[in-house]
This record gives structure tokens, C-alpha cells and sequence, in this order.
């Protein structure tokens, strides 16, 4: 026999160690800088409360729906349900288990959410597309059946709601407007540096080849189905720690039906508008989903306030916000977060064009 | 790149507009800021709507017509809360602070989501919130719920008054006795929240008590009245709310159980409800806090002041004096009444979310004060303290004729002693989870 040597091309001494040029993100660490450091002091309780909390939680919730979906290309329209999984067990985790810290209560509430979406995720072995998605819509309702049906998850309150129990972490009392701040920063800060991570290494290159062809990937040697099994359980599990933060660090309460299938569909809506398969992306569809109503209605108000009749006001903003909605994606269908990368290039040749 | 051009330049309008230009309501230093969370648009707009309309219609009534509350004029604005929790936070957030130095005395949260949501950021911002036939039951421990008032009618009272007209009915509580009372209910928390009383009421009582539950939202309900059919209760207690409400009256109906054996709860007793059900409502009992109809003193007045001079916030005339119409004159008449039983102490000038808690823990609105504010009969006498945040707990039966809601009671009240041990094991358990050291009610002045 023909001994075949495979030879390797000799590496040459000034080949790149790195194939991508390292930048520091300077931008990046500045907003970073930023968010920990100036808002807690400039913000006041309104921006706290009703608009950065809401728009991280958003944003890891579309994070989440993002791995699954955007990634692994398993459509869902379940992530509310997940995300009630993670607030409800995290209730349950800090009520039952006397002493228990406060992060191990909400990563066991992200397990339990994950080991939930595990096994809603068996499905997706053999059926795809459009059906998959009905079976998370299954999953959605009766999840929040679930948590309707049985008292032992909301301690048997009378109106089924469950509120945060304590918010401490070490001794120090996160219940303030800048506690729930940090804590939702901090949270969502190490879940997206994990996420940028994952979807490098060798699972979220799996996930994109299922993505793009799940026959062509199961040739290669990914096991698809297990692969499509461990996306749900991902996804769940940042689902589900953005239901507990929902609950606990911006609601302050919640109960099944703030976990409808109208929540599924906004973060659905947000990683659409924000751009599938993009980690950035969820931050920009989740400003757009959640803030823009926003500056629609105080612009509303000053605009028209008392001139106008209020009920109009109100039909006026929603049809402005659904045109905006319209208009973006038939300008560009992959997203916002592609629009601004366009935009970027467009810029960076200005006015030269080629 | 049109296009791009014409989006700056709209971004660029709507953060001009944003932040440049000034609120048309601006506050004056003595006036009194009444934030309204409304909900115009979405699922409930319909029943919203006339009810903003009679909290407006009152203000401006207090405003132009008794020169504000000593002298204090409202000045009030609006923010969509869609009937939802975030859009709810984000209201409260927005005008926690005031309007132009003009304070927040007293909150409605208006929805069961938001008042939930609130509960805890109003106790942290101490601004009283009122929750009139809605909200925590278990609130009415003021010593553990400061900050809540679920005012006049929880739904532990409303389970109560209902079994007190059935025994009414029957003439006498003995009668209840082996009687079968079924309860067709909106598979919810709201819905969920009358079985804890009624089942201590059966035992109390002796009636046979049947649940029996509508998912969600309750447009087909052929199995739940053919139960019903089977069970062949006296009553039938109806605690659906939207649609699921004119769909159990028409499905009844066609089961052959008689409207006047159903009686509708709070959420259940509106125009809104019964119209859709056509000739399948006539007869059907409802039993309100606020009932129905425009002959009350304070329309009177309302509608010579307000209403004929076109400065009525109602765009559809016929709503005046429907059943949410009257809810959001008294929802506003019970704030105006504690800002006055505030001023009492603390002077003739705005007030603070502190002491207009202050003013809700001392209101007493007895009949005679009733008659001066035009709403006797209408309102039930409230008087509240810190140990009782519901204070009435009674509610009239009214009757659909077909046309237009007809009382056929007085007020029923509640037998809130029996309930309250129930109350208090709940406020307890929460006042537990949450560490809470209940304040000391007989410290209270």
C-alpha cells in the first residue's frame, strides 16, 4: 500500500495569527462605561422604570427568541410562555428555599425554563417550519393555562398574581429604581457577552447550518436533532431569566396573562424588526418596539394635546407606528440592524461612490 | 435617498415636537394634578371610554361650576395605558412627579394589570392609589396595604352581596338551605377570586356550591350551559366580563335557563353587556356599585352646566348616565371628596400623594353629605379608615328591561364580618412573603 501522506502547506512565518484583525471595541466599552457608571447617576425614576429596564429585558428576550429562531431557524411564537416558566419558577425558588441568593434563584428559574423548553423542543426532531410553530403555540397556551390553573404556583393568592419577593443581593437592597437597573444591566450584560460567544463556537456553527440546510448539515456530521433540542433549551433558559427579570425587576408583579401570546408576538416583532441572526440586532428591534410608542405619544400630547380629540390622539400613534413598521421592512427585510450596516458603508465612501 | 430625507425630517419633527413645544394644560401653583391612565384604544376602549368621560364631565363640573375644592382647581392629562402593565408603569412613572408643580394626590390605576403592577411602586413613592371594584381584595387590610384602596365593592363583598339578595329572594337565610347556586366564571384570576368566599358562605349557609369555569375568551359556551342544564341550579352567579358575557345570556337562552335567575357581577353589568344579547337579556339582573341611569341629582347638574353648554368630554350622548359613565363620576367624586377631607387637615392648597392618603383614610361621605354633592342614590355612604380600605361593601340590583337598566333593590350589603377573617389570613400571608411589619392602626390619626 501506498503510504498517502497528507501534507500540510508549511505555515509561513509571517501568516496573521489572527484571521480577523483584534479591534478594541472602544465604542462599545464607552456605552458599556456609560450604562454602569453615568446612568444609575443622570437617571431619573421614570427613565429607570419605564424605559432602559423594559427595553433590556426586551432586548435578552429577543436575545433569547433570537438563538432559536434567528440561529437555529426553529420558528416559535411560544417565548412568552418560556419566559412565564423563568418567572414563575424563580418565584417559586425564592418563596420555598429559605436563603437562597438571589442570582442562583434566577439561573435555577433559567434551568427549569430550559429543561420546559427541552421538551417542548422534541418536536422540532421531526416536524419543521409552519408546524413546528404550532406546537409552540400549543406550547404558549398551555403554559399559561398552567399557570392559571394551579394556585401552587402564585402561593395561593387570591388573584393569582406573583410579586417579587426580595430583591437582595449579599445584604444590599435592590429594590430602588437604580438596584433593578444594575441588576437587569448586569444580567444582561453576561448573557449577551455568553451569547456572542456561543453562536462562534462549535454549537452555534451547528445551529447555523441547520439554519441554512438541515439535510446538508446532518451530512456533515451535526446531529440535528440534538442540536435543535439544545437551541430550545438555550433559548428557554434566556427566555426564561427575561421573564423573572420582567416579573421581579420591572413589573414588580405578574401573572399568566402577562405572558400572553401578545408578548410572543412582540418579541417575535422585535428580533424581525431588529434583524434575525444578529446579536445587536435584538438591542435595536427592542428600542424601536418599546421606545418608539413612546416618543410617539409625548409628541402626540405637545403636538395635538387637548386640541384633539384624545381617543384620535391615541388611533393616530398606532397607525403612525404601524406605517413605520411597514416602511422599514419593505426598505429592508433583514432589519434594522442591516439598515444601519448600510448605511454605515454608504457613509464610509461618502460621498464617493463607485 | 428620498426616502432617508423624509425620515429625518419626520424623527425630526416628532423630537422637536417631543421636547420643544409646551403641554396645553399648563398648572397654575394652586392646582391639584388628576392623572388619568386612560385606555382609548385596544380590546376595552369601548367600556373606557364613557367612563373618562364622566371623570372629566365631574372635574370640570368641580372646576367652572364650585370653583375647584376650596379654591384648588384640577388641572389633569391623559396617557394611553392601553388596559396593560407596562404601558400602565409607564403613566405612573410619567406623572408621579406632578404636572408644572401641580402635585398627585391620589392615583387610578384603571386596570387590574396596572393597579397590581403599581402596588408596590406606589407604596415606595406613598401615593395612594384607588381601585373601585377591582384590585387586591386582600388591600382592604390597610395596615399591610397602605397605599391600596379597593374602594366600595371587593370582590370577596360582591360574592357576599349576590348570596345576600339570593337569600333575599327566597325569603329568608334559612331558605338558602339546600339550594343549588352555580357560578359560571371567566377562567381567570379576576374569575377565581369569588370561590374562597362562596365556598365559606356554602358552608355557612348550607346551599350547594357549583363552579364552573369559561376559558378564555368565552365566545362558545355549549358545554359550560348544558352543565348548567344538568345541575338545574336556583341562580346562577355570572362572573364573565367582555364577550363571554353577552354569549352566557344568548347560550342560556337557548338552554332555557331564565335571565331573571342570572345575575351578572360588576364586571358583567354594563349596556355594553347586555345589548349584544338582544331579546336574550330581558330580564337579566345585575348587581352594580354604580347603577345605571341619568336621574340622579348630579345629572342634573351636570347636564345643565357641562353637558348643554357642549363642554361634555362624551361624544356619544347617549352614554350619559350609562353604567360606566356613572363609574367614573364616582371613581372622581371619591377623590375629590378625600382631597377635601384632606384639605381639612392640612389646609385649602394642593395636596401631596401623603396626605391624600391621609384624606382617603378619613373620608367619611355620609347621606347627608350625598345629597349636597347630588349623588345620593347613585353612591353608596363611605367612610374609610385605616383598617377598612373598602369601606361601603354594597351594591344594588338592576334589572334589564330590553331598553335601559331598572334598580330593583336598595343597596344589598355585604356581611363583610364573616368574610373578613378570610381577608386578613391573606393580607397576613402577604405581609409574610413580602416582610412586611404591618403599621398599627389604632397609632393612626
Amino acid at each position: 500500500m501506498n503510504q498517502l501522506v497528507h501534507r500540510l502547506p508549511k505555515p509561513f512565518d509571517n501568516a496573521p495569527l489572527e484571521i480577523v484583525p483584534h479591534r478594541v471595541p472602544w465604542g462599545l466599552s464607552g456605552l458599556a462605561v456609560f450604562a454602569f457608571f453615568a446612568v444609575p447617576w443622570l437617571g431619573s425614576d421614570y427613565w429607570l422604570n419605564a424605559i432602559l429596564i423594559p427595553f433590556l429585558v426586551l432586548s435578552l428576550a429577543g436575545l433569547g427568541l433570537n438563538l432559536l429562531t434567528g440561529y437555529a431557524g426553529q420558528t416559535s411564537v411560544g417565548a412568552a410562555g418560556f419566559m412565564a416558566v423563568g418567572a414563575f419558577a424563580t418565584y417559586g425558588l425564592l418563596l420555598r428555599v429559605p436563603g437562597l441568593p438571589l442570582p442562583v434563584a434566577l439561573i435555577g428559574g433559567g434551568l427549569i425554563a430550559a429543561a420546559v423548553g427541552w421538551v417542548f423542543g422534541i418536536p422540532s426532531a421531526r416536524i419543521k417550519g409552519f408546524y413546528l410553530m404550532v406546537t409552540t403555540l400549543a406550547a404558549q397556551f398551555f403554559l399559561e393555562w398552567v399557570f392559571t390553573k394551579f394556585p401552587w404556583f402564585y402561593n395561593n393568592a387570591s388573584s393569582g398574581t406573583i410579586s417579587a419577593p426580595r430583591l437582595e443581593l449579599l445584604g444590599v437592597d435592590l429594590s430602588s429604581p437604580v438596584g433593578r437597573y444594575l441588576l437587569t444591566l448586569v444580567t444582561v450584560a453576561l448573557l449577551t457577552w455568553v451569547a456572542v460567544n456561543l453562536v462562534r463556537s462549535q454549537i452555534g456553527r451547528n445551529w447555523m447550518a441547520i439554519r441554512d440546510m438541515d439535510t446538508a448539515a446532518a451530512v456533515i456530521g451535526i446531529r440535528v436533532e440534538r442540536d435543535k433540542r439544545r437551541a430550545f433549551a438555550v433559548s428557554s433558559f434566556y427566555l426564561g431569566i427575561a421573564g423573572a427579570l420582567w416579573a421581579f425587576a420591572y413589573l414588580g408583579t405578574a401573572s399568566a396573562g402577562s405572558f400572553d401570546i401578545n408578548r410572543s408576538f412582540q418579541i417575535l416583532f422585535i428580533i424581525i424588526i431588529g434583524g434575525m441572526g444578529s446579536i445587536a440586532g435584538n438591542f435595536i428591534g427592542a428600542a424601536f418596539i418599546s421606545l418608539l410608542p413612546i416618543v410617539l405619544s409625548y409628541a402626540g400630547q405637545a403636538l395635538l394635546g387637548g386640541s384633539v380629540d384624545a381617543g384620535q390622539i391615541q388611533n393616530l400613534q398606532k397607525m403612525i407606528f404601524g406605517t413605520l413598521i411597514i416602511w422599514f421592512l419593505v426598505k429592508e427585510p433583514d432589519g434594522l440592524v442591516r439598515l444601519i450596516a448600510s448605511l454605515r458603508e454608504k457613509l464610509a465612501v461618502w460621498p464617493l461612490r463607485f | 435617498m428620498t426616502g432617508s430625507s423624509k425620515l429625518s425630517i419626520l424623527a425630526a419633527a416628532l423630537m422637536l415636537s417631543t421636547f420643544g413645544s409646551t403641554s396645553l394644560a399648563r398648572a397654575a401653583p394652586n392646582e391639584q394634578f388628576f392623572p388619568l391612565a386612560t385606555y382609548r384604544v385596544g380590546a376595552y376602549a369601548s367600556s373606557g371610554i364613557p367612563v373618562w368621560a364622566g371623570m372629566i364631565d365631574y372635574l370640570r363640573y368641580i372646576n367652572e361650576v364650585e370653583g375647584g375644592v376650596n379654591g384648588v382647581k384640577f388641572v389633569w392629562q391623559e396617557c394611553e395605558s392601553e388596559w396593560t402593565a407596562e404601558k400602565g408603569i409607564e403613566c405612573y412613572e410619567r406623572f408621579k412627579k406632578g404636572l408644572d408643580g401641580a402635585p398627585v394626590a391620589i392615583y387610578h390605576p384603571n386596570g387590574a394589570p396596572a393597579a397590581y403592577a403599581l402596588s408596590d411602586k406606589a407604596a415606595a413613592d406613598r401615593i395612594p392609589l384607588i381601585t373601585l371594584g377591582y384590585g387586591r381584595t386582600e388591600a382592604t387590610d390597610g395596615s399591610v396595604f397602605p397605599h391600596n384602596f379597593p374602594v366600595m365593592l371587593t370582590f370577596y363583598s360582591e360574592a357576599s352581596v349576590f348570596i345576600n339578595y339570593v337569600a333575599q329572594q327566597e325569603g329568608g337565610f334559612d331558605k338558602l338551605k339546600g339550594k343549588k347556586i352555580a357560578t359560571v366564571y371567566h377562567d381567570s384570576a379576576y374569575g377565581r377570586e369569588t370561590q374562597g368566599p362562596l365556598d365559606l358562605l356554602a358552608k355557612k349557609y348550607g346551599f350547594e356550591n357549583i363552579q364552573i369555569p369559561v376559558a378564555d375568551p368565552g365566545n362558545e359556551q355549549s358545554a359550560q350551559w348544558r352543565q348548567v342544564r344538568q345541575a338545574k341550579p336556583d341562580w346562577v352567579f355570572l362572573r364573565t366580563w367582555g364577550v363571554s358575557t353577552p354569549v352566557a345570556i344568548k347560550t342560556a337562552a337557548r338552554f332555557g335557563f331564565p335571565a331573571n335567575r342570572i345575575v351578572g357581577d360588576i364586571w358583567a353589568s354594563s349596556n355594553e353587556d347586555v345589548l349584544p344579547a338582544g331579546d336574550a337579556g330581558k330580564g337579566y339582573l345585575a348587581l352594580t356599585p354604580y347603577p345605571g341611569g341619568a336621574e340622579f341629582e348630579i345629572h342634573k347638574r351636570i347636564k345643565q352646566h357641562i353637558l348643554d353648554k357642549g363642554k361634555s368630554d362624551l361624544k356619544d350622548p347617549k352614554s350619559f348616565g350609562s353604567v360606566y359613565y356613572n363609574s367614573g363620576l364616582i371613581n372622581a367624586a371619591i377623590a375629590v371628596e378625600a382631597i377635601r377631607a384632606g384639605q381639612k387637615k392640612f389646609g385649602n392648597r394642593p395636596l401631596t400623594g401623603d396626605e391624600g392618603r391621609w384624606g382617603l383614610e378619613n373620608l367619611n361621605v355620609d347621606d347627608a353629605r350625598l345629597k349636597q354633592i347630588g349623588f345620593h342614590g347613585l353612591m353608596q355612604p363611605l367612610k374609610l379608615s385605616c383598617n377598612d380600605h373598602e369601606g361601603g361593601g354594597a351594591a344594588k340590583v338592576q334589572q334589564w328591561d330590553g331598553a335601559k337598566w331598572n334598580l330593583v333593590t336598595d343597596w344589598v350589603h355585604a356581611d363583610r364580618k364573616t368574610l373578613r377573617p378570610l381577608i386578613d389570613a391573606k393580607s397576613a400571608a402577604y405581609a409574610k412573603e413580602k416582610g412586611i411589619t404591618p403599621r398599627d392602626c389604632s397609632k393612626e390619626s
